[in-house]
């Protein structure tokens, strides 16, 4: 049976992209604590297939505030990948790198700004670089574009631009902790069905 | 004691005076308030597509800019409301991340908006208020008391229209 959504993937599937998320949070978590220098541990990751209204509701409702980061993919994978980062996290990681208190996402400057993208950009490259490694896939990722707003409206982005295709994506939730800190981020990997399909091929999984 | 009533994602719903109808974090989408002022009916859709051709199985009428504002319009006129009389808000259509240098995302909500100015145009009810496009989310809330709009967003604060 081809692939033709995400709806219908079965257990081995599954197992593969929770290995993905797994591989690719590793990478991104000793990215991370290179670049803060100090030691960054990471839980193991929850990967799931959820329905954008899910997420949502994980998250905390529509109208949480939340930091997105989003990066195409294209080359033999496209798609895109977004980051969801909470105020934690933006405070964690600002912090470390900027020595500056972050209460609220008003207290954000441009540096911040720029640093936090930086981070964005560096981490989905580590989660891009796992997958092409296990899948000797070429994959081109561009400059994040950042949006610190409602969680709704910013995944208003991804669920619309896929909304022909399947109302799910691949939820990868990872904890990550540094110092005295527990900082949920969440990964939001949205492959196009064709590539998911190239990436199951390259790993020697039927479809 | 008037009721808030929430219109979810691909939905739409009516409401008469003095409730008040709400949908939550537009980003993209856009939300679409149609008012009777003689019968203080108000109906309020979140259509998240332009057009329902993009719909390869059909059905989810409630999604798309073209058949949303049709079966809102019959709802209306269901509920007693005069479609002649019908004045229309619309809020959202917001480009999230402008900085994204691809076309085919950056564009999402223009086409939203485009869409639904068009099928109001066709039913020739007039836009009244227009809030859309910029680059952030909103949450609205449509008064069927008196058929105002109010725009909340997160970071600049909240106007009515």
């Amino acid at each position: 049976m081809a692939l033709n959504t995400y709806d219908n993937l079965n257990d081995m599937q599954m197992d593969v992209l929770r290995e993905i998320g797994n591989i690719g949070s590793g990478n991104a978590a000793s990215s991370l604590a290179s670049m803060l220098t100090s030691p960054v541990n990471i839980s193991v990751p929850k990967v799931s297939i959820l329905d954008y209204s899910e997420v949502v509701d994980q998250l905390g409702g529509p109208e949480t505030m939340i930091v997105g980061l989003l990066l195409a993919l294209d080359g033999d994978v496209n798609g895109m990948i977004m980051f969801l980062l909470h105020q934690n996290f933006a405070h964690m990681t600002l912090n470390a790198l900027l020595g500056e208190d972050i209460k609220s996402f008003e207290d954000i400057d441009e540096m911040g700004y720029s640093a936090l993208q930086e981070v964005a950009n560096i981490m989905a490259a580590s989660y891009i670089n796992a997958i092409s490694t296990m899948t000797e896939l070429s994959i081109n990722i561009s400059v994040p574009a950042m949006s610190i707003d409602m969680l709704g409206a910013i995944l208003s982005v991804p669920s619309i631009h896929y909304a022909n295709i399947s109302d799910k994506i691949i939820f990868i939730e990872d904890e990550f902790t540094g110092q005295d800190l527990h900082a949920p981020s969440h990964i939001l990997l949205i492959p196009d069905v064709d590539s998911l399909g190239k990436i199951m091929t390259n790993l020697g999984i039927e479809i | 004691m008037s009721n808030l009533i929430t219109v979810g994602i691909s939905d739409l719903n009516i409401a008469q005076a003095p409730d008040v109808l709400v949908t939550y974090a537009l980003g993209s989408c856009v939300g679409i308030c149609l008012y009777d002022g003689v019968t203080k009916t108000a109906g309020l859709s979140h259509i998240m597509l332009p057009s329902s051709s993009l719909n390869p199985n059909g059905g989810q009428e409630h999604r798309f800019a073209d058949t949303a504002i049709v079966a809102l319009v019959k709802k209306l006129e269901i509920a007693g409301a005069n479609p002649r009389r019908l004045k229309a808000k619309i809020a959202g259509g917001a480009q999230m991340f402008p900085a994204l240098n691809n076309s085919a995302i950056a564009n999402i909500g223009k086409r939203n908006i485009d869409a639904v100015r068009e099928a109001l145009g066709k039913l020739s009810i007039p836009i009244v208020a227009d809030d859309t496009g910029k680059d952030y989310g909103r949450t609205l809330f449509f008064s069927a008391e008196d058929g105002s709009m109010r725009i909340k967003s997160a970071s600049r604060g909240e106007w009515v229209w």
